[in-house]
């Protein structure tokens, strides 16, 4: 794979960081979406070196998974007919009683796939067994999922199927906007300081790659908020970040840029059409969030014999969150994982109350895994 | 019998093809698994092995140590669990400043195994042995049910003598000694997964696997007691060991991200899996804490050897936070490196 090296440049990545501190006069709020971001910045320790809030955003498909969800994947995991696919980070998701690797562990067909045809290929070899595929994600990995769903329907494969769970980008960050202490400095605060009044975003680059950014722009002039498309290495963040500062210094509110690598305005038109052909768009529930309208994919009513809630009847599976954990302030951005007494003690990676502390993608695990710790922060 | 009948066809074809994989009587004791290691046994270089061998070192410090082996696939781009078997036994020795001198081998096998399979992983046990100049003294052979094994599991023990002025122990390490890096990290545990079905993505890389006693006796020539503590950086990968040097050592390590080698293909399966090329395995790759003054003539020794043909100094250690691993990023910012939690890539090794 070419381009990692040269996003990674110790010496343009040192000057992309004075350039920032140069052009912020103010300690600016800027949520970066995704949680491949938040990986890299916490793990590069790029908030710590820049005169600006990173505010980390609810953008890890893990994460948001609702728990009932999780729940009804262990419902179907443990039928004896059922080989259960999903890629690696979900299995380790707690559900209200387990996870899908003691699932696996006391004997469920669980397995790890890297793409959802994988799984149709499974179902394929497979003819005597139930192949169900864990369809989660943003806009990114929707195109393959639909794919997925078209070739299983082309090959007449009556024994695959899919749990689905996806979600969309814009309208989340229509509803960070329009939460109470969503505009203005005066927002809520947390303990450390973050509230989550957000002058600027960075939006996915990947879930642009697919969508392109025209949905952003009417969020950019509404809410007069800059959002810059962003890659996910370290200099891409960087400037970004110097994009988001300049906008805001020159108060421009506008749809930037960054990833021109890999992002066009009207995004990938095949792949939009995979996923409008197999989902539509519905009310979909955010773990830790809660429902919001229109902000999810569901399979349309002519892909309706791939679902496998219906196929199993697991539908009617809802669960409650553990008290202790402050999910759902950690993914809307008004709390960080420093804010919650579980954090590093009753909940670790090896032993995860909430889904962000499972994903690498998660905050508290990207915190974790960074070695951030309570009492450094006190 | 019917005239006319052609010979060759009428010896009866059974008991051939039954030979062709290992059965449960392979394990009995009796008749099936003599002729089993009749087979196996001079692979090995060795007329029969027996229960037990007598080894005698004449040294005053003899080290030893086992290690079991249950990698899948058990043939992978630059070896096989045959050759892993060795190499990770001798390195384990050879972190504590030993020669290794004798190894002992001992198959689980699962009924069913092809008898080819086992004689090429013989094959390149002996070859692996010979190439490391240790002999294979003495051996066991179980055959289980199909189903209570996958294929075959290889543990080996090996004895080794100390190397006259060697002194490292995981413990030694002090402030201010340089970390230095033998090779590049991360290419056993991308082959391994690579090559596994259904990944999807191919590469041209191949396993690290290979022994390391002679870096390490050139190191200590080299460098004397001046070599503190050593560790190769298999499961958990590079994190792991410099974790648990640093833990045993009461210090902590302070590490310079850009200058740590992680070849561009393995970068980016990492990046493709979602896996940090710290905690991806490694077995032919070791990490030393050694005392500042020696470091320069320790690493250039390191580098006249093939195996250590791209050492490289990594960081520091520092009496500040003991047991801890930090990394002084890319950007300039510092973070700490943590040991892996939880399975990253099963059955590795």
């Amino acid at each position: 794979m070419k381009y990692l090296a040269e996003y990674r440049d110790p010496v343009l990545a040192r000057r992309l960081v004075a350039e920032i501190r140069a052009a912020a006069t103010r300690p600016w709020s800027i949520m970066e979406v995704c949680g491949g971001q938040t990986h890299t910045i916490v793990r590069q320790g790029i908030d710590e070196l820049i005169p600006v809030r990173m505010v980390h955003g609810p953008g890890c498909p893990v994460c948001v998974t609702p728990l009932a969800t999780i729940d009804r994947a262990l419902a179907i995991a443990a039928r004896p007919e059922v080989i259960f696919t999903s890629f690696g980070d979900m299995l380790r998701v707690p559900g209200s009683g387990a996870d899908l690797l003691s699932a696996k562990a006391r004997g469920a067909d669980v397995r790890v796939v890297y793409s959802p045809l994988d799984a149709v290929r499974l179902a394929a070899a497979h003819p005597d067994r139930q192949v169900v595929f864990f369809a989660v994600g943003f806009e990114t990995t929707a195109p393959a999922n639909a794919m997925a769903v078209l070739c299983a329907a082309e090959e007449r494969l009556d024994n695959f199927s899919v749990l689905v769970s996806h979600v969309l980008v814009p309208p989340a960050m229509t509803a960070i906007m329009e939460s109470a202490s969503g505009r203005g400095r005066d927002g809520g605060r947390s303990p450390t300081g973050v509230g989550n009044s957000i002058d600027a975003f960075l939006a996915a680059g990947h879930v642009c790659a697919v969508m392109g950014w025209t949905e952003y722009e009417p969020l950019a002039l509404r809410y007069r908020v800059p959002i810059v498309v962003t890659g996910f290495e370290p200099l891409d963040l960087l400037e970004g970040i110097l994009m988001a500062v300049r906008q805001l210094e020159e108060g421009r509110f506008e749809v930037e840029n960054q990833y021109a690598r890999a992002v066009r305005r009207t995004g990938n038109t095949f792949a939009q059409d995979a996923v409008r052909r197999v989902f539509r768009v519905g009310d979909q529930t955010w773990r830790g969030i809660g429902e919001i309208p229109a902000s999810g994919l569901v399979l349309a009513p002519e892909f309706i014999d791939y679902d496998a809630a219906l196929r199993f009847g697991v539908g009617g599976v809802s669960a409650d969150e553990n008290p202790d954990c402050i999910a759902g302030d950690i993914l809307r951005g008004t709390g960080t994982p420093l804010d919650c007494a579980a954090y590093g003690t009753v909940c670790t990676p090896r032993r995860p109350l909430g889904a962000p502390m499972v994903s690498a993608e998660g905050t508290c695990a990207a915190f974790h895994n960074a070695g951030r710790t309570r009492q450094e922060m006190s | 019998m019917t005239t006319g009948l052609d010979p060759i066809a009428a010896t009866c074809p059974m008991p051939l093809a039954e030979t062709e994989r290992v059965l449960l009587g392979h394990g009995s004791g009796g008749q099936l698994m003599a002729e089993l290691l009749a087979d196996l046994t001079p692979r090995l270089g060795a007329p029969m092995l027996d229960d037990a061998a007598l080894v005698t070192t004449g040294a005053p410090e003899v080290v030893m140590s086992t290690d079991g082996f249950v990698v899948t696939p058990r043939f992978f781009p630059g070896g096989d669990i045959g050759s892993l078997a060795v190499h990770g036994t001798v390195n384990d020795l050879a972190m504590m400043g030993a020669a290794p001198v004798a190894l002992s081998l001992a198959y689980i096998i699962e009924e069913g195994l092809p008898l080819d399979e086992l004689r090429r992983i013989t094959t390149s046990v002996a070859e692996a042995a010979r190439a490391c100049g240790v002999r294979v003294v003495t051996g066991d052979t179980k055959v289980v049910g199909r189903g209570a094994a996958d294929g075959l599991y290889v543990t080996t023990t090996g004895i080794g003598v100390r190397l006259p002025g060697a002194a490292p122990a995981a413990s030694n390490g002090r402030p201010e000694d340089a970390v230095l890096l033998s090779g590049p990290i991360g290419l056993h545990g991308v082959t391994v997964l690579s090559t596994r079905e259904g990944l999807g993505f191919e590469s041209e890389l191949a396993s690290d696997s290979r022994p390391l006693h002679r870096l390490v006796a050139a190191m200590i020539t080299a460098g004397g007691r001046g070599v503190h503590a050593m560790r190769d950086a298999t499961r958990g990968g590079l994190a792991s060991a410099l974790n648990e040097l640093a833990a045993a050592s009461h210090t902590g390590v302070e590490l310079e991200e850009p200058v740590i080698p992680v070849p561009a293909q393995v970068a980016a399966a990492c990046d493709l899996l979602g896996l940090d090329p710290m905690h991806v395995a490694n077995e032919g790759c070791l990490v030393a804490f050694v005392d500042p003054a020696r470091a320069d003539v320790v690493l250039a020794a390191m580098r006249e050897r093939p195996e250590g043909a791209a050492a490289t100094r990594i960081g520091t250690v520092v009496a500040d936070h003991p047991g801890r691993v930090t990394m002084r990023t890319l950007v300039g910012s510092h973070r700490v490196v943590d040991m892996l939690v939880g399975e990253q890539l099963p059955r590795i090794c």
